[in-house]
C-alpha cells in the first residue's frame, strides 16, 4: 500500500519541470566538482590527463543523469526502491563471484564504457529502499521489535557482502547511513543508545583485552590501532601516508602554497592524491582558507538537502532527500576525518572531487533522486 | 490511496525534530572539522611547514677547495689534485652487492677497498654517498657514466685530493693530510660540518695540521630538492663556502731540497738554516725522509713498517724534535755569561794542562796534551774544555742557565711544526725539583761544556746563532703570509748584551773557521766578503768508563753507530754582515768539525749565492772532492744550475 500525497494537477509537469529544479543545488554541486577538476588538473602536474579531462566528462554524463532522474517523478522511483535494491544486491553477489579486483579491494563490472561499483551504488540503493519502506510502513509500527528487525536486515546484507570484499570504508558508510534514515523515520531513541552503548562496551573489552589470555584482536590489528592512535610511531610504515598527508595539510598555512605549488604532492610525498588523499593537496596548495572553503560548500549542500527535506510533506521524498544528504555528509566527513588523522584511514572517497566514476555518477543519480523529490513535492492543499 | 493528514503531519513533525537533531550533529562534526583545520593549517602550520621542508630539502655538503702552501717564492708545496671516484648511495641502489658485481662487470675492483667501503655503507645512513673506490682513472668514470641508466645508485665523483709535488723535500715541514678519523673527532673538540664528510681529508702533521681551520676553508652546502623516492629533481641553492686560506712558507725551496740532498750523504742527519734578520726559517732538514703522498692515498702497511722500523727514524722531524747535548757549540754561552757577569777579560788567560782537577775528580779536556796558556779567543778556536771549566766554577750554572735562555736555549718556540721539543737547560733549581737532588759543581763543569743535563734541538742551535750573529732577540719563523696576510717578524728588538761581548764571541767563533789552529779551518770559505764564523761540537752519548780508557777504545770507528757521538756544527756567514745562520747535528756522525762543518759550509754557501754554490768559494785543495759531492747530490731536475761551475 502507498499513500499517494500527490495532487498530480499541481505537479508541475513536462520540459516546465526544469523551472522548478533546485537550482541553488545543482549550483553547489558543480562548483565543487569544477574544484576537483582544478585538483585533478593540479596533481597531474599541471595536466588534463590522466585524470582531469575524463572527470569532467564523467561530470557532465552525471549532470545529464541527474536531470534525467529529476525529471522521473518521484513516485516512480519509489516504486522502483524494491527492484533497485534487489539489483544492487545481486550485483554485489556477482561481483563477489566474478568481479575484477584493483586496489586491493574495490571490485567492479566493467560495463565496457565505465567500470561500475556494486558498493557505491549499493549507498543510495540502500536509502531509497528503506526511504520506500518507511514510507510504507505504519508510523506507529515504526519502533516496534519486528518491523525494526526487517530494516536492519536490508542494512545488514548489503553490509556484510561490502565487507567481505573487504571495503570496511563503504560498509561503514552503508551502516552509518541506513542508520541514520532509520533515525529520522521515527525509530525510537532506545535503539539507538543500546546500539551506541553496546560498541562503546565493545570497544572498552577489546582494548581492555590486550595483553590478557581472552585477547579479542590480533596483535598486528591492535598495531593498526596504535598506528591511527599516533602515526609517529611507525612513519616509514603504515604511518607514513597519515603523516606526510598531515604534513601536506599543515603546510598549506592560511594562503596556501600557491595553485600547483603543492611540494607535497607534486613530489609524490602524498599516497593516493588523486583520489582518497586530494583533500591534502588542496589544503596545501589553497591552505586554510581554501579548505574551509570547500567544507562550507559541502555544509551547504547538505543544507540545502535539509531545507528541501522540510519543505516536502512527502515521506519517501523528505527521509530520501536526507538519507542523500546524510550519505554525502558520511562521505565528506569520513574523508576530511581520515586524512586529518581524526579518523583510521578507511577508503572513502572525496565526493565530487576525488578520481573515480561510479562514485561520481551514482552520486549525481541520487542527487537526481533529491531533485524529482524537490520538483515532485506536494504542493498546496 | 492517500495517507490521513494526520499521519503526513505526525511523519513530518517527527521528520523535523530528527532532523534538527542530526543537522546538529552534522554541524557540530563540521565544526570539528573545521577547528581541526584550523588548528593545523594556522596553529601548526610552521611545523608542518618545517617538516614538508625537511621532507623535500636535503643539504649536501660542499667541501671547499683547501688551500695551497707556497715556499717563499710562491713555488707550490702543497697542491690540489683532482681525484676521480666512483660512489654508492645505499638508498638508491637498493642491492649493494648486486650493484657491485654489475660495476664490478665494467671496471677492476679491488676487495681490499671494496670490504672498507662494505663496512663504510653499513656504518653511514642509506641516503650518504660513501666512496667505492678512488683515484681512478678518466677511462674508468667514462665507463660508469656511460653505463649509468644500468647502475642505479653508483655514480663517478671527482673530488680534489692533496699531492706533494716536491715530496720527500718538505715531508717535515709541510706535513701531510689523511681521512678524518673517529680518534681525530674526539681530540679536536671541533663541530665544523665538513669534518662529518666520509674521508674528509684534515692535517696530520706539520703546516697541515697546525694550521688546519685556516687551510680547510668553510663549508659550502648545497640545497636541493627531492622527491618521495630521493630523487634530486632540482638545485635551491648553492653556497660554494670560503675556499681555504693560501700560505706562505719562509722555506727556501731550492735551499730545502740541497739541504735535504746534502744531509742524505749521512745517515741521520737535520740542519736548520734561517735568516739572521728576520728569523725566517730558510730550510729545516732531515734525512732521512719519507714520501707524504703514499700517507695521502692511504699508505700500505708494508711502507708504514719500513719506516717505523728504521733505526734512522724517517718520521721524525729531528731538527725541532731532536734533544741532543750541545756539546761545544754551547760554549758561546759560557763566554757572554762569563764576560756579562765580568769575571773574564778578552785577554785573561787559563792554564789547560788537559785536565780539570775537581777534589779527587779528573775532567778531561778532549785534548789529552793540554792546550797551555788559552785566552777567549783561542778557547773558542781550539774549544779548550778546560778553560770552560773554570769559567763554569767562577760563573755558575744559574747565571749560565741565565744566559743561555736569553738566546733560546730550553725555549719551546712556536712553530707550525709536530712535537716541537724544549730541550733543557738545567739550574739548580731544575735539578732539585726534577731530580730532588742538589746541584754538584761536576754538574756545572758538564754543563759549561754542553753535556750533561743540557739538551739543545737544531733548532735552538740556529736561534742562538742567530742571535749572536745579530745582536737581536730574533724569533724563529715559519708561515710567511696566511690568506694573503703577511705575518710580522718578532724580536727584532736588541738583546741587551753589551755589544763588545757579542762581538769578541764572534770574533773567536771566526778564528774557529778561519785560523789554521781553529777546529772548523778545514771547512772555511775562502770567498771574500762571505766567509763563516761557527762552531763545532761533538757531544758524547755515553760515559768513557775508566776500563775503556784503559783499554783506548776512545775512536768512534771502534763503536757501533747509536753509541758514537753526535758531530755538531753552528755558524753564520758572512762574518762581517750576518746574513744566514746554520746549524746541523749528524746523530752519531763522530767528530762536529769533520762530518758536520762541511755541511754547515754547504748550506751557506747555497743561502748566499741562491744556487749550487760555485767551487772557488772553497778552499783549493779540496775543489776536486767538493765537484764530485756536489755533482753526485740528488737535486731535482728544475732546480739544478746546468752543471756545477766554477766562476772564473
Amino acid at each position: 500500500m502507498s499513500f499517494l500525497e500527490y495532487n498530480v494537477k499541481t505537479v508541475p509537469s513536462g520540459v516546465s519541470k526544469i523551472l522548478y529544479l533546485n537550482w541553488a543545488l545543482v549550483l553547489l554541486l558543480s562548483s565543487v566538482a569544477c574544484i576537483g577538476f582544478l585538483m585533478l588538473y593540479s596533481v597531474a602536474g599541471g595536466s588534463l590527463e590522466p585524470w582531469a579531462d575524463p572527470q569532467m566528462k564523467r561530470f557532465a554524463v552525471g549532470l545529464v543523469l541527474m536531470l534525467s532522474v529529476a525529471m522521473v517523478p518521484i513516485w516512480f522511483w519509489r516504486n522502483m526502491a524494491g527492484v533497485a535494491y534487489l539489483v544492487s544486491v545481486l550485483l554485489l553477489v556477482l561481483v563477489e563471484l566474478f568481479g575484477a579486483t584493483g586496489m586491493g579491494a574495490q571490485r567492479w563490472i566493467d560495463l565496457g564504457f565505465m567500470r561500475l561499483q556494486p558498493s557505491e551504488l549499493m549507498k543510495v540503493t540502500l536509502v531509497m529502499m528503506l526511504a520506500a519502506y518507511y514510507d510504507w510502513l505504519d508510523i506507529g509500527k515504526v519502533s516496534r521489535p519486528l518491523w525494526v528487525l526487517i530494516p536492519l536486515l536490508l542494512i545488514g546484507l548489503p553490509t556484510w557482502l561490502t565487507l567481505t570484499q573487504p571495503d570496511l570504508g563503504t560498509a561503514i558508510l552503508l551502516v552509518t547511513g541506513g542508520g541514520i534514515v532509520m533515525f529520522l523515520a521515527g525509530v525510537s531513541w532506545w535503539y539507538f543508545g543500546v546500539v551506541i552503548a553496546g560498541g562503546v562496551g565493545l570497544v572498552s573489552a577489546v582494548f581492555a583485552s590486550r595483553g590478557t589470555p581472552w585477547q579479542l584482536l590480533k596483535d598486528y590489528q591492535f598495531r593498526r590501532i596504535d598506528t591511527f592512535l599516533d602515526p609517529s610511531s611507525d612513519p616509514l610504515g603504515a604511518g607514513y601516508h597519515i603523516t606526510q598527508a598531515k604534513i601536506a595539510l599543515g603546510s598549506g598555512g592560511w594562503n596556501g602554497r600557491g595553485f600547483m605549488q603543492g611540494t607535497q604532492s607534486r613530489l609524490n610525498f602524498l599516497p593516493e592524491k588523486h583520489t582518497d588523499f586530494i583533500f591534502t593537496t588542496l589544503a596545501e596548495e589553497f591552505g586554510f582558507l581554501g579548505a574551509a572553503s570547500l567544507l562550507a560548500l559541502y555544509a551547504l549542500i547538505v543544507f540545502f538537502c535539509i531545507a528541501s527535506a522540510l519543505q516536502n510533506r512527502d515521506r519517501f521524498g523528505s527521509l530520501v532527500t536526507l538519507g542523500v544528504g546524510a550519505t554525502f555528509f558520511l562521505f565528506f566527513a569520513v574523508n576530511m576525518a581520515m586524512v586529518m588523522g581524526l579518523a583510521p584511514v578507511v577508503g572513502v572517497p572525496l565526493p565530487l572531487v576525488s578520481y573515480g566514476g561510479s562514485a561520481m555518477l551514482v552520486l549525481m543519480v541520487a542527487f537526481g533522486l533529491v531533485q524529482s523529490a524537490h520538483v515532485h513535492r506536494p504542493r498546496g492543499r | 490511496m492517500k495517507r490521513s493528514p494526520g499521519d503526513t503531519a505526525r511523519s513530518m513533525g517527527l521528520i523535523t525534530r530528527r532532523s534538527a537533531v542530526l543537522g546538529a550533529l552534522q554541524l557540530g562534526l563540521c565544526g570539528t572539522l573545521g577547528w581541526r583545520m584550523r588548528q593545523m593549517q594556522v596553529d601548526q602550520a610552521d611545523e608542518f611547514r618545517l617538516l614538508a621542508e625537511e621532507n623535500r630539502i636535503n643539504m649536501r655538503l660542499v667541501a671547499p677547495p683547501r688551500g695551497l702552501i707556497f715556499d717563499r717564492n710562491g713555488i707550490p708545496l702543497a697542491e690540489n689534485a683532482q681525484n676521480y671516484r666512483i660512489v654508492i648511495v645505499k638508498e638508491e641502489a637498493g642491492d649493494v652487492d648486486a650493484a657491485i658485481e654489475r660495476l664490478r662487470q665494467l671496471i677492476y675492483l679491488d676487495d681490499d677497498e671494496l670490504d672498507r667501503a662494505r663496512r663504510e655503507i653499513e656504518r653511514r645512513s642509506p641516503f650518504v654517498p660513501v666512496t667505492l673506490t678512488d683515484q681512478r682513472s678518466w677511462e674508468d668514470v667514462a665507463a660508469v657514466s656511460v653505463n649509468a641508466p644500468a647502475l642505479p645508485g653508483i655514480s663517478p665523483d671527482v673530488g680534489l685530493t692533496r699531492n706533494y709535488p716536491l715530496a720527500e723535500d718538505h715531508a717535515h715541514i709541510v706535513g701531510y693530510v689523511g681521512p678524518v678519523s673517529d680518534y681525530d673527532l674526539g681530540k679536536l673538540d671541533d663541530d665544523d660540518p665538513l669534518l662529518q664528510i666520509p674521508k674528509f681529508q684534515i692535517g696530520k702533521t706539520g703546516v697541515e695540521q697546525k694550521h688546519d681551520r685556516a687551510l680547510r676553508g668553510k663549508a659550502g652546502a648545497r640545497r636541493i630538492e627531492v622527491n618521495a623516492a630521493g630523487r634530486v629533481m632540482r638545485e635551491l641553492g648553492r653556497d660554494d663556502g670560503v675556499p681555504g686560506a693560501d700560505i706562505q712558507l719562509t722555506v727556501e725551496s731550492r735551499l730545502q731540497n740541497f739541504a735535504e740532498a746534502r744531509l742524505s750523504l749521512e745517515q741521520s742527519a737535520s740542519a736548520v738554516v734561517m735568516d739572521v734578520r728576520n728569523g725566517d726559517l730558510l730550510a729545516v732538514g732531515n734525512a732521512p725522509t719519507f714520501d707524504p703522498n703514499k700517507f695521502v692515498r692511504g699508505i700500505s702497511s708494508a711502507d708504514y713498517t719500513d719506516l717505523t722500523a728504521n733505526p734512522y727514524r724517517p718520521l721524525a722531524n729531528k731538527a725541532v724534535q731532536g734533544a741532543y747535548p750541545p756539546g761545544s757549540t754551547f760554549k758561546m754561552m759560557v763566554t757572554m755569561a762569563a764576560l756579562d757577569a765580568g769575571l773574564i777579560g778578552p785577554n785573561d788567560t787559563v792554564y789547560c794542562p788537559g785536565h780539570y782537577k775537581l777534589g779527587d775528580r779528573r775532567f778531561h779536556c778532549w785534548k789529552r796534551g793540554g792546550h797551555g796558556w788559552v785566552d777567549l779567543d783561542e778557547s773558542l778556536q781550539q774549544s779548550c774544555d778546560v778553560y770552560y771549566y773554570e769559567m763554569a766554577m767562577r760563573v755558575g750554572v744559574d747565571k749560565i742557565a741565565e744566559m743561555a735562555r736569553r738566546f733560546g736555549i730550553g725555549e719551546k718556540f712556536d712553530l707550525p711544526m709536530s712535537a716541537i721539543t724544549p730541550g733543557i737547560m738545567p739550574d739548580k733549581a731544575w735539578k732539585r725539583e726534577r731530580y730532588d737532588q742538589e746541584w754538584r759543581v761536576g754538574d756545572s763543569l758538564n754543563a759549561s761544556i754542553g753535556q750533561g743535563y743540557v739538551l739543545a734541538s737544531p733548532l735552538q742551535l740556529a736561534v742562538m746563532t742567530a742571535r749572536l750573529a745579530s745582536g737581536t732577540r730574533i724569533v724563529p719563523r715559519l708561515v710567511k703570509s696566511v690568506g694573503g696576510v703577511e705575518q710580522d717578524a718578532q724580536g727584532t728588538e736588541p738583546l741587551g748584551l753589551n755589544e763588545n761581548h757579542l762581538r769578541l764571541v764572534r770574533k773567536g767563533m771566526y778564528s774557529v773557521c778561519n785560523t789554521n789552529r781553529g777546529t772548523g779551518f778545514g771547512s772555511r770559505i775562502v770567498a771574500e766578503g762571505v766567509r763563516m764564523a761557527g762552531k763545532s761540537g761533538t757531544s758524547q752519548v755515553r760515559n768513557i768508563t775508566v776500563a775503556e780508557r784503559a783499554r783506548g777504545v776512545t775512536s768512534n770507528a771502534d763503536l757501533p753507530w747509536e753509541r758514537r757521538d753526535h758531530a755538531l756544527f753552528v755558524a753564520f756567514a758572512p762574518f762581517d754582515a750576518p746574513r744566514y745562520a746554520v746549524s746541523v747535528v749528524v746523530e752519531h756522525g763522530g767528530g762536529g768539525s769533520s762530518v758536520s762543518a762541511p755541511i754547515a759550509r754547504d748550506l751557506l754557501l747555497f743561502a748566499l749565492y741562491g744556487e749550487v754554490p760555485p767551487l772557488d768559494a772553497y778552499p783549493g785543495g779540496q775543489q776536486g772532492a767538493i765537484r764530485d759531492m756536489l755533482s753526485n747530490l740528488r737535486l731535482r731536475d728544475d732546480f739544478r744550475p746546468g752543471e756545477v761551475r766554477s766562476r772564473a
